[in-house]
């Protein structure tokens, strides 16, 4: 076993092989070099430069592995290689590529990490280090946990790099002159005498020699694309043409399309059907019964929309899934759990003595709970899959290739050699393409139809019947105050296991131990407390659940910033200032003084009915902060402005990193204000958006956005925004009205307007 | 049945009770117009019928009595995107992108309608256009910048 310090090390070498015409670059994997994805179909006078590079005389392809979901991925992965290689990525193709081993994430597993993310100390760094070799072993290909570019931040600028001095080296051969002659410039090797060469010239030349892996990557004073403002996203004209391809829009020659109704009830039986009056339906091919993923009748038919309707029209006897049948019952089980020896889970925080401070002081005690959450990308789950005898193509958008292809070869009988998973643009996800029940029942419709592809897509009603949803939980909170300051907290959440759920059905493999998403977002916040004490309670487990745009700091961040509130309330402290005195990461501090700068804050009342919320919380490295003023209006409460500040270490794309955060912003308020799923008879009552509706144009305040770079490192910013804004709302909505909200969503207490 | 979209004349063989947008995505592979939720709460489906904005989940094709389809890949003059599209482009408002051809093409319609929209008629005009990730912000803005290339064209 090599010593930490080794593995971390080589996570980040390039090695290289020799291969026929050419010359590949692959990560290696702790004592073992990875193979090259790209070696299998390279042609005579091809170049593979590392796995994120591919240069033939046709043209230059950027290969950009984390899966896009809307947070513009492709495009700074793409920006990344560009900036050391020195092209236009929008002179590139760009690709997903196939997935491989050799494109695992190393971060999305720092944040279940047991240190805070403030604490930067060398025995933190060790740990952290450690759990970024983990997803290498496990073939963990896997995009979330905003960990995409602290993941890609050093790999791909280094694949472009020695990319870049390879090619050089060739022109230099060439020439005969020395590299160091030599620059770069828009896809061109400059000459001494300034004659051009075009990397696409150079690449059979590249493939003959030596790569160069001893390169320096440039001073970000250098750059040319990152970190400049108005940085145009790759795929943004595309996405305003309608010429971008998401998976839902693939078509193939001969393909057939499907729809499915399966058990809302998720891990129920299939009792019986009756398809008669479906099969009669116009353009239906056929009707099967599909046992693969969630039990369920597919049609195949000649086009979705007859598919969807003689789906409809199938009658199902369903039977009971392992789980209590109503949210009612749910919720007596979260409580039931509280703050009992048998239920407890995970304490992560336990400073000073709660215990003694509780019994002496008078307690404030108050009662929170949030619901179950859908994720309702405005893409529903497809996929389309082709089986032959010999192979099977899978053609869908998501987050979890290799756990797609090894599943898929489960269930065709095939070896994952075998299985190609083509990852397609993807139309929104919020953690919802985690998940692969769709792909697992389009793999099993198509291998009922051998030869012929297939384009499996559900309904809105059935995406929303069978999301996964974010878990339900409770908390019970007691603090006490003193002389003006808070002086306890003791946070108890109880939340059915959420991590082991997911991982579960994508691997069948139980993940034993505590799960650290039941207080993700509370237990790992920079302040000071003299009594402060966080506790997980593990719920039995109600309906399957997942990852949910920020995880469990979704909630948690809900619980912890609003109770915090609410005993600063109890102080009579500014809240502010409260939050700026307990606070003691210097970053963090920093990010709340400059939200109050922004706001103009002078406390929580605006007068005339109006009022405004601090909030705060630290998730997935990034210190972020939030203030929301609202009005009391006689039709409602009324958003008039949210101010928004985050520390991210460095940003990259400042627009779409501003984009990042208003619209998680919105995304959060949307479910806070009016979005919960309610369960009767096993299945979730919300099916569509008329009943699970968004915030819309009209009920979005005016937003301003500022990014700090005083953390060190790198951080990604697709979640961070999502934790501070209910407590945000909440806080405003207390100070304009009084009214204390300690449940979502918040339209079942206060209207709206 | 026959139905012209984008100029071109087409002829399919469905029944009448198919809902446009079905039409356009799986018969004659246009897939600009998105499959939301086929109840007329997303918008992401959204078409021009003889210039106006239309849910193409909810219109039969056997209603469509000969009115003139545009989509968003007929929005654009065959040289030059449409004043809408540029300005969605300059403040780089689609995140997903998914509902964004609906959204473009109720703006663009909008603006036929009210050249000259304050915040409030924005509000209005697309309240009914849901997005997920919460571009509405640049949407605001963008619209705001379209009017003003079309008032300057």
């Amino acid at each position: 076993m090599p010593s930490v310090g080794k593995i971390a090390r080589r996570t980040f070498l390039i090695g290289s092989a020799a291969i026929a015409g050419g010359v590949a670059f692959g990560a290696y994997l702790v004592n073992r070099p990875i193979p090259n994805p790209l070696l299998d179909d390279l042609g005579e006078g091809e170049a593979a430069i590392t796995p994120f590079v591919k240069i033939t005389s046709d043209g230059v392809t950027l290969i950009t592995p984390r899966a896009d979901k809307g947070q513009g991925s492709y495009s700074i992965q793409a920006y990344l290689i560009a900036e050391e290689l020195d092209i236009d990525p929008n002179e590139t193709t760009r690709t997903p590529g196939l997935p491989d081993q050799a494109y695992y994430n190393s971060e999305v597993a720092t944040e279940g990490s047991p240190l805070p993310a403030y604490d930067e100390s060398a025995a933190a760094e060790t740990i952290r280090s450690v759990l970024r070799v983990v997803p290498k072993l496990f073939s963990v290909q896997i995009t979330g946990g905003s960990s995409t570019v602290p993941d890609m931040y050093e790999k791909l600028r280094n694949a472009g790099a020695v990319a870049r001095e390879t090619l050089k080296e060739a022109a230099a051969q060439r020439l005969g002159v020395a590299r160091a002659d030599l620059s770069t410039q828009d896809g061109h090797v400059i000459a001494p005498d300034g004659a051009k060469i075009a990397y696409t010239d150079l690449a059979a030349d590249a493939a003959g020699i030596a790569p160069i892996t001893d390169v320096t990557l440039r001073d970000p004073k250098e750059w040319r694309y990152l970190g400049k403002a108005g940085l145009p996203r790759t795929d943004m004209e595309a996405k305003c043409t309608g010429a971008e391809k998401y998976g839902i829009d693939l078509a193939l020659d001969g393909m057939l399309f499907a729809s499915i109704c399966a058990n809302p009830g998720i891990g129920g039986a299939l009792e019986s059907f009756d398809a008669s009056e479906a099969e009669t339906m116009p353009g239906v091919k056929r009707v099967l019964e599909v046992k693969a993923g969630n039990p369920g009748v597919a049609v195949i038919a000649t086009n979705t929309w007859y598919a969807m309707q003689a789906a409809n029209a199938v009658v199902c006897n369903w039977g009971a899934p392992n789980y209590p049948a109503t949210s009612a019952e749910m919720f007596d089980l979260l409580e039931a759990a509280v703050d009992t020896k048998d239920a407890y889970d995970l304490r992560q925080r336990n400073d000073g003595d709660v215990e003694a401070a509780l019994s002496e002081g008078e307690v404030f005690e108050a009662q929170y709970r949030i619901p179950f959450l859908a994720h309702a990308p405005m893409e529903p789950m497809n996929a389309v899959v082709q089986v032959t005898d010999d192979r099977v193509d899978i053609w869908t958008g998501t987050q979890i290739p290799l756990f797609i292809r090894d599943r898929a070869a489960l269930i065709s009988g095939m070896d994952a050699e075998q299985v190609f998973v083509h990852v397609q643009p993807i139309g929104g996800s919020f953690g919802h393409k985690l998940e692969m029940t769709h792909v697992e029942q389009a793999v099993e419709i198509a291998m009922a139809e051998k030869g012929t592809p297939i384009k499996l897509t559900w309904s809105r009603e059935e995406d929303m019947t069978h999301d996964y949803p974010r878990p339900a939980s409770v908390m019970h909170g007691r603090g006490i105050v003193k002389d003006g300051r808070v002086d306890t907290v003791d946070i108890s959440v109880s939340q059915q296991a959420m991590a082991p759920s997911w991982f579960g059905r994508l691997t069948g493999m139980r993940i034993p131990g505590p799960d650290p998403t039941i207080t993700t977002g509370s237990w790992d916040q920079p302040f000071a407390i003299p009594n402060y004490r966080v506790t997980g309670y593990r719920a039995p487990d109600l309906a399957p659940v997942s990852s949910w745009r920020s995880v469990g700091a979704s909630g948690n961040g809900f619980y912890h910033d609003t109770f915090l509130d609410e005993l600063i309330h109890k102080a009579g402290a500014d809240p502010l200032e409260e939050r700026l005195r307990l606070c003691m990461h210097a970053p963090s501090r920093k990010v709340l003084e400059t939200v109050g700068e922004m706001s103009g804050w002078d406390g929580p009342s605006l007068g005339d009915g109006r009022g405004r919320g601090v909030a705060f919380c630290l998730s997935f490295g990034v210190p972020t902060a939030q203030v929301i003023e609202v009005t009391n209006t006689e039709f409602g409460i009324r958003l008039d402005k949210a101010y928004i500040v985050a520390d991210v270490g460095r940003v990259l794309d400042p627009g779409n990193a501003e984009a990042q955060l208003f619209g998680g912003l919105i995304y959060a308020l949307s479910h806070a204000i009016n979005s919960e799923l309610t369960y009767e008879d096993y299945a979730p009552l919300q099916t569509n958006y008329h009943d699970y509706e968004g915030l819309r144009l009209y009920q979005t305040p005016e937003i301003e956005v500022k990014i700090l770079e005083n953390m060190p490192g790198i951080r990604g910013i697709g979640e961070p925004g999502v934790p501070p804004a209910a407590p945000a709302l909440g806080n405003a909505i207390f100070a304009a009205t009084g009214q204390r909200l300690r449940e979502m969503p918040f339209n079942k207490h206060i209207g709206f307007v | 049945m026959r139905l012209t979209v984008n100029g071109t004349e087409y002829e399919v063989d469905v029944t009448p009770d198919m809902p446009l947008l079905w039409v356009l995505r799986d018969e004659l592979n246009i897939t600009g117009p998105k499959y939301g939720c086929g109840i007329a709460q997303c918008g992401a489906c959204t078409v021009h019928v003889d210039g106006l904005a239309v849910r193409s989940c909810q219109l039969a094709i056997g209603d469509l009595a000969g009115g003139e389809v545009t989509t968003i890949e007929g929005l654009a003059q065959p040289n030059s995107l449409h004043a809408v599209q540029e300005a969605w482009i300059e403040h780089q408002v689609a995140q997903c992108g998914y509902c964004q051809s609906g959204q473009i093409m109720q703006a663009a319609s909008f603006l036929d309608l009210n050249p000259t929209p304050t915040d409030e008629d924005i509000d209005t005009a697309m309240s009914a256009n849901l997005c997920r990730c919460g571009t509405y912000p640049r949407i605001r803005a963008a619209i705001h910048a379209a009017a003003k290339k079309l008032q300057e064209a």
